[in-house]
């Protein structure tokens, strides 16, 4: 049996003959968006953290944004956005004169301390 | 500090399994090579979207549409995952889909490639999103903090995206003699392109010995490709269909399948812009592109006014 199968040779196939190498028309900076980042609470009683960042023209843009891209499969029960020029980070430079002194004060960590066996609750 | 003192901390780092982040001091050539890889990567994701984005209006059922929008959706917080990924190295998202549109970056070739029947979104779950995975698991741990985040989240949400293609195909694979020629016809189509995604032989490819020392990857494109061909001959069993290669063959000594050539004529033709789909692929991204750029202004213009009124009461 001659089984026919039926191929669209139309919507994804064949057609355009442009593309590639399209000259450009405008420049792309005039409708830019500044960018965000999104915090998510992912349950009730947890801190929000970090999940990403996205283009939006305002907060409330970026929130509605954050929802589709980042909550999809039930990731988060709250969201934060903020504009990403408004966080300052710390100098990766830095790391050594800001960090490491906190090495050599052992005795802030509980396990410092030898007790007895015996003892409970402690 | 020296030049060579720094590539010297900085390979230490990566040896030491240092994730590298945003803000530390990096090789212009890891920099240049991540940006080059992620975009490529962000673009094949929004490409990716055209020719599933075809057959939501053509789905045979309401379920098959909308787990096809539910991964066309996916497809393009994948996109932005990793232009933001990218974007944390210096270059901005307007460069990116500049240079995308203008057919000077890259985007994965198997896009080039027409979905022609219904099948066809089954063979490129399984197929062309097995492939992928296989890819994208390896880079969950590549030495870049943003760009490996940015695959750990994808890596959630693409299992779906293979486990329906297979579904689908295993439909196909039980129904009318109609519906099971036409499974065999996708496998066969799409079989030598996936295995085409994993790019040239590791002996012709030019960035990966380097790549690998940075730990941008850490897999071969030869291993790679040979763990897919693997798994797929044991899994195109289950659907009662074959794969499109005379030469498939258990090799008891390697402890794999071994396989026949790609055509790597072929290969390079696409990757040059000679595929069945090049020129409509950037023609349909561009038009996208010009025909949003109102939508881009509008809500530029509203939040300005917005912003104007909130201040004024």
């Amino acid at each position: 049996m001659k089984i026919a199968i039926v191929k669209n040779y139309y919507g994804d196939f064949g057609g355009e003959e442009t593309g590639g190498n399209v000259p450009k028309e405008y420049t792309a900076d005039s409708t830019a968006w500044p960018l965000w980042e999104v915090f998510i609470r992912s349950k009730q009683g947890l801190d929000h953290k970090h999940a990403g960042s996205l283009k939006a023209a305002d907060a409330q843009m970026a929130i509605e944004n954050a929802r589709d891209v980042y909550t999809r499969r039930q990731e988060g029960v709250s969201l934060w956005v903020v504009e990403s020029k408004y966080i300052h980070a710390s100098n990766p430079d830095d790391a050594e004169s800001l960090y490491e002194p906190a090495e050599d004060k052992i005795y802030r960590h509980p396990t410092f301390y030898d007790l007895p066996d015996e003892i409970k609750h402690m | 500090m020296q030049l060579h003192d720094l590539e010297k901390k900085f390979q230490e780092k990566i040896d030491k399994e240092i994730k590298i982040e945003p803000k530390d001091w990096m090789p212009e050539a890891y920099r240049k090579t991540n940006v080059r890889q992620i975009s490529q990567h962000a673009h094949s994701e929004i490409v990716g979207m055209l020719p599933e984005g075809n057959w939501i209006s053509r789905a045979p059922s309401l379920k098959r549409k909308a787990i096809l929008i539910a991964k066309v959706q996916d497809e393009a917080g994948h996109g932005l995952y990793l232009y933001s990924a990218a974007e944390t190295l210096g270059t901005s998202r307007e460069q990116m889909i500049d240079d995308l549109h203008s057919g000077k970056a890259k985007y994965s070739s198997i896009f080039n490639y027409p979905t022609l029947t219904w099948a066809d979104m089954g063979a490129v779950g399984w197929l062309v999103d097995g492939a992928a995975i296989l890819n994208q698991v390896m880079l969950c741990r590549t030495s870049y903090g943003p760009y490996a985040r940015a695959m750990v989240r994808i890596c959630k949400e693409e299992s779906f995206h293979q486990r329906q293609g297979f579904e689908s195909l295993l439909v196909l694979s039980r129904g009318t003699p109609e519906q099971k020629a036409m499974c065999q016809d996708a496998i066969n189509r799409w079989w030598w392109p996936s295995l085409m995604m994993f790019g040239p032989k590791d002996s012709e490819s030019t960035n990966s010995d380097q790549s690998m020392k940075w730990k941008i990857k850490r897999k071969t494109n030869d291993e790679l490709r040979q763990s897919f061909v693997n798994m797929a001959v044991e899994q195109v069993k289950l659907l009662g269909m074959t794969l499109p290669d005379p030469d498939l063959k258990w090799n008891e000594a390697t402890k794999n399948y071994d396989f026949g050539e790609i055509n790597w004529e072929e290969f390079w033709a696409v990757v040059k812009g000679n595929g069945p789909c090049n020129k409509q692929r950037l023609a349909a991204r561009n038009k996208a592109h010009k025909e949003g750029a109102w939508v881009r202004e509008a809500a530029l213009a509203y939040a300005a006014k917005k912003a104007a009124r909130e201040k004024a009461a």
